[in-house]
């Protein structure tokens, strides 16, 4: 039996909409779909995950006081990869992905790709960008077991309904001895969803002028329900958190729309943002690389134009 | 102690990038030290210096011109270099991982290791994980803070939307250098002079015995990313602006 799995992220027990479309990858003719969740009301997310596709659901349960260890999660995966007999395991390529898919794969000292874009999983094959997002790579892999890791956003969610079972599996005696996790700091003035999720990124760079001026992108985000980011310039000047930088030494996305705020584009940036559908380039600086590589471009103040953005969508 | 920092010869992030054969670059490009193993070896040179006695040693598998990038990691403050040298450009993470573990374990007894989070070249994000499961020893990725206290390590790793983890592993420990860890320290022109005097160990793969990983992994294609967007100016007094771009996201984007 060749099972396929999926890790599904979950935020506050809900299940975050990236992961539809990483389930839509993951199903294949004839192969049970298995849908690992992790300390979460595994009826609660039943149809959504049956409208997908999933045919099994594994509601893992793992100590309250272990669940955000990684450590811990990737021995829960690994003990539910043997249990289910999976032999292709996806998860998303998303900053908790990064920290739990290589864990898996380095236990197992299985082949793993991230950041994968596409997968045929018929051949085990995957495209992923390389080289800094000036190259795409198609890798094939071979193995007893196989782990992809799929860039979020990058392919279109398509519903298939399936029937399900739960089923349970604890994982409450699992523990890490060496690898301990203290606590966790979420920084609450941020409630904006994160940049690999959002439809929509503004992002602000030099053109920007300080650190305070990007409550200007904040409050327009906050309209369109989307995520603020910042190029290497503006993070580099403490303006504002490095978790907040897009581009080659920061987060890479693909939303369906990327505002760039006063950002020059270099090919660093570029290589954090150009899979994005729609790029639009504000910058009083006509020369700006960006301006040339974009799909509208607006020569003028972003801070001027944004606010006014702001107030149009407010009255929309 | 005992610091093992391995670092990676990669393709200039501002290069440009020629394909040959559809399945690898033209190498005819400046290479240098990976940009977040910049970070890794600013940290291990950091630790050193606050315990008296320790060592920095700088580790590559790689081609013979990685010497260049040891060579920057030894101008940045490691005290010396071992590159296990290969004809081969590419190879797959786990054998990375089986011959930076042989290399390390043959040389010493590390007490720490530290890797940049990912390269920029293949950007697998893995190879400190394989080294840390190899070893048995704990592993944090994309640490933005570290302090070492008697037999622990205390972490922060950065999640996204500016949450952070804390985390203690037990010693040695692997870490995966993330942005915001330190700000990479530059050799200055006597640096770069002095490095140029230390010792730099060439290792012939060959000699390391490190057996070829049952699964594999293979390139079958490369293909340059072309995207040719066609910009289109919008103009108009800020109302137009803000109309234009609202019509943009609700019709083309269909995101309001």
């Amino acid at each position: 039996m060749k099972n396929i799995g999926v890790i599904i992220e979950l935020d506050n027990g809900k299940i975050k909409e990236i992961n539809f479309g990483m389930i839509t990858l993951a199903r294949a003719k004839g192969r049970e779909l298995f849908g690992f969740v992790i300390n979460a009301d595994a009826a609660a997310v039943k149809d959504e995950l049956e409208s997908y596709g999933i045919t099994q659901i594994v509601a893992v349960s793992l100590a309250p006081d272990q669940q955000n260890n990684p450590v811990v999660r990737a021995k829960s995966i690994i003990n539910c990869i043997k249990e289910f007999n999976i032999c292709t395991l996806l998860g998303l390529s998303t900053p908790a992905g990064k920290d739990l898919l290589p864990r898996v794969a380095a236990f197992l000292e299985a082949p793993l790709v991230m950041d994968c874009f596409s997968i045929d999983l018929k051949q085990n094959l995957a495209r992923t960008s390389r080289h800094s997002g000036k190259t795409i790579a198609t890798i094939k892999i071979a193995g007893d077991i196989v782990l992809f890791g799929v860039r979020p956003k990058a392919v279109e969610p398509l519903k298939a309904w399936a029937s399900s079972q739960i089923v349970q599996f604890d994982g409450s005696n699992i523990v890490s001895e060496d690898f301990r996790h203290i606590k966790r700091v979420v920084d609450d003035k941020k409630t904006e969803i994160s940049l690999a999720e959002a439809d929509v990124i503004i992002a602000g760079g030099r053109g920007m002028k300080n650190g305070d001026n990007f409550s200007i992108l904040s409050k327009c985000a906050e309209k369109l329900n989307g995520a603020v980011g910042a190029s290497r310039a503006a993070v580099d000047s403490r303006w504002v958190p490095y978790s907040m930088q897009v581009g080659l030494t920061g987060e890479k996305v693909s939303p369906r729309v990327y505002i760039a705020c006063g950002i020059s584009g270099s090919i660093q940036h570029l290589a954090g943002m150009k899979t994005s559908t729609i790029i639009i380039t504000i910058n009083s600086d006509n020369n700006a690389s960006l301006m040339s590589d974009c799909d509208y471009f607006i020569q003028a103040d972003v801070l001027e134009i944004i606010p006014e953005l702001t107030r149009h969508l407010e009255n929309y | 102690m005992q610091i093992y920092v391995c670092v990676k010869h990669v393709p200039d992030s501002a290069a440009i990038i020629t394909i040959l054969q559809n399945n690898r670059i033209d190498e005819n490009v400046i290479f240098l030290l990976n940009p977040y193993d910049e970070h890794a070896v600013t940290e291990a040179v950091k630790i050193k210096i606050s315990l008296p006695g320790s060592e920095v040693i700088a580790v590559c598998f790689g081609q013979d011109d990685a010497e260049k990038t040891l060579r920057s990691a030894m101008g940045m403050g490691a005290d010396r270099g071992l590159l296990v040298v290969s004809d081969a450009a590419q190879h797959e993470s786990i054998e990375i991982a089986r011959v930076l573990k042989a290399v390390i374990a043959q040389d010493g007894s590390p007490g720490l290791i530290f890797t940049g989070k990912e390269s920029i070249d293949t950007h697998g994000m893995q190879t400190m994980f394989r080294i840390g499961a190899l070893f048995n020893f704990p592993v944090a990725t994309n640490v933005v803070r570290l302090n070492i206290e008697r037999e622990v390590a205390i972490v922060d790793s950065e999640l996204s939307g500016g949450a952070v983890d804390t985390y203690e592993m037990s010693l040695p420990c692997v870490i995966g250098a993330g942005r915001g860890l330190n700000t990479p320290r530059y050799p200055t022109f006597p640096d770069v002079v002095k490095s140029k005097k230390k010792v730099l160990k060439k290792i012939n793969l060959e000699d390391l015995d490190v057996k070829t990983p049952k699964s594999n992994m293979s390139m079958v294609q490369l293909e340059p990313l072309l995207q040719e967007r066609k910009p289109k100016e919008i103009r108009g007094d800020k109302g137009e602006i803000a109309r234009e771009i609202t019509r943009i996201l609700k019709e083309e984007a269909k995101v309001i």
